[in-house]
């Protein structure tokens, strides 16, 4: 089944670069964000041919399923105006462009590096196991929380630490609003709400 | 001849499989929509769609030429490509989740590993077809349900992802196939009362079966959680500036999507295919037959919900997945674990 595995390897990988340029180059924010969708979606594609299909479906979850949803979320509201941006964007663009040549250069040396130096690849990887024998899920999570156990809790606590501070920077109780608690409202009775009183005729409570 | 044999003939096969697949899926869906709207009729203690074919039977195929030969409107001011392509996204995605669905012993167009991996990934993507919708229509109550809907898919996708991994702890497998085997010995076998339809998650995991089934209600827009379409709020919500063909997709898309989370609620905790009693007069009825039982009795619950609560607050809803669901879910994944491990119980595949 080669000959179909490169046919789709070609068709994600036009996709997704395809898409990836669109995002730059599409006037419509919502429709940039769109298209970065469609970059995850072909990425994950990719993932997908050479086997790592754990990794595909994490990316459809994680980045499509919630992150990419916030981004579109977030452009909706903003009604951002266009054509201010398309300006500050060609001001910016010697950054960015310094910050896309040192990701290549970044790319090229973690993908070259081992040609060159031959004993960092054996120094760093664990041996991969043969996909036959192990599946994906299962060989991730006998590296991930055995060997790399400390690691994956320390990125648990940082984004933990982000997001108490997200909450902490936007949580304000103000004094005067009334607020529900369903706890006291489910614990109400006849007895602690209701009072009877005998009302004399002609004297009001 | 070599090519044909490689390509050309598992591909035809895999293509005659889906199409069969969907022909029956679609007629069961308007089968299901039609059984909505009849449960609902007669909780109210009216009769329901009664007039086309027996019964009302050919109502929604009526529905469906109806919406098909209206004229499609489309908003002066909508942007027209995201507008059309909304509805597609919620009913291919919605349809392309039951490739992976086993109705029977073997009866799974594709029997992948990480079944339950994949229908979780899919599902999570239907958002997208709502907030399109929403955006592209270019109005105030569509983008306002939206963004509700946004919010709510998101926030109960937590727990239901949650519950699927209790599950998977006791099975030991993201094949939903396998899921189903290891539900033919459990609890009712510890209990001594071996092949009964207490050896079924529902049982040993009853708290989680509650959720998931209340998160599936929420994840689908359903009653009393169908705040991104209340009619009383928004008029119709997302869906307010469709008409004809695209608004009877993003219903088929949306009953497909019940339909889905019907089959998952039998496959998680519901024992699949298996039959409520593994003896003989029993087994002799086919395994899909019990898997469209269930999935009917799953779907009698949706909808008796639908007749009976009121719609929740947009406040209440949200205070119920975050601070209700998602620590329960969690608390219990860590209990599953820790007694998985402690005694040794569940299955490995």
């Amino acid at each position: 089944m080669l000959g179909l595995q490169a046919l789709f390897f070609y068709i994600f990988a036009f996709v997704s670069i395809a898409a990836a340029l669109m995002v730059v180059f599409s006037r419509n924010p919502v429709h940039s964000v769109l298209f970065l969708i469609l970059t995850f979606v072909s990425a994950a594609g990719l993932f997908l041919l050479t086997g790592a299909e754990f990794l595909a479906l994490i990316l459809i979850v994680v980045y499509v399923g919630a992150v990419a949803i916030l981004f579109l979320f977030v452009v909706m509201m903003l009604d951002l105006d266009t054509t201010g941006l398309r300006q500050r964007a060609q001001q910016y663009a010697p950054i960015g462009a310094i910050i896309g040549v040192v990701l290549l250069a970044e790319l090229i040396i973690g993908v070259t590096g081992t040609y060159y130096q031959p004993h960092l690849a054996t120094a760093t990887a664990l041996p991969t196991p043969p996909l036959a024998a192990m599946s994906n899920i299962q060989a991730l999570g006998a590296v991930l929380y055995t060997r790399y156990i400390l690691f994956f809790q320390l990125a648990g606590l940082v984004l933990f630490v982000a997001m108490i501070g997200a909450i902490v920077l936007t949580l304000r109780h103000k004094e005067n609003v009334k607020r529900q608690s369903i706890a006291r409202q489910v614990a109400r009775t006849p007895a602690t709400a209701i009072e009877i009183r005998r009302v004399e005729s002609g004297k009001g409570i | 001849m070599d090519i044909f044999s490689l390509y050309v003939w598992p591909a035809l096969i895999i293509l005659g499989q889906s199409l069969l697949f969907l022909v029956v899926l679609l007629v069961l869906i308007a089968y299901i929509l039609l059984a909505d709207r009849k449960v609902w009729a007669a909780v109210q203690l009216r009769r329901g769609p009664n007039v086309v074919g027996p019964w009302g039977l050919f109502q929604s195929f009526a529905d469906l030429l109806k919406f098909v030969l209206k004229e499609p409107t489309i908003p002066a001011s909508a942007n027209k490509g995201v507008f059309l392509l909304a509805p597609l996204v919620a009913v291919v995605l919605a349809l392309a989740t039951f490739a992976v669905v086993p109705v029977a012993d073997g009866w799974v167009i594709a029997n992948i590993n990480i079944g339950i991996l994949y229908v979780f990934a899919i599902s999570s993507l239907e958002v997208y077809g709502v907030i399109m919708g929403g955006w592209a229509s270019n109005s105030k109550y569509a983008f306002l349900g939206a963004l509700r809907s946004a919010a709510q898919m998101v926030s109960y996708e937590v727990s239901i992802g949650f519950v699927i991994v209790t599950v998977l702890l006791c099975v030991g497998s993201l094949n939903l196939t396998n899921i189903v085997y290891a539900q033919q010995d459990g609890l009712g076998t510890m209990l001594g009362l071996p092949n009964t339809f207490l050896d079924w998650h529902w049982l040993s995991l009853f708290p989680m079966f509650v959720v998931f089934f209340i998160s599936a209600l929420a994840e689908t827009n359903r009653p009393p959680f169908d705040l991104p379409e209340a009619e009383s709020e928004l008029v119709a919500g997302f869906m307010v500036e469709y008409g004809s063909t695209p608004y009877m997709m993003f219903m088929l898309g949306e009953y497909a999507a019940i339909t889905l989370m019907c089959c998952l609620t039998t496959i998680l905790f519901l024992g699949g295919w298996l039959p409520p009693f593994n003896f003989v007069p029993f087994t002799w009825i086919p395994g899909v037959i019990w898997f469209l039982a269930k999935v009917a009795l799953v779907f009698f619950m949706f909808a008796m919900v639908k007749a009976f609560v009121p719609r929740y607050r947009y406040d209440q809803l949200m205070r119920l997945g975050w601070k209700i669901f998602l620590p329960l879910s969690l608390a219990m994944v860590v209990v599953v674990a820790f007694v998985l491990q402690l005694t040794g119980w569940g299955n490995t595949f």
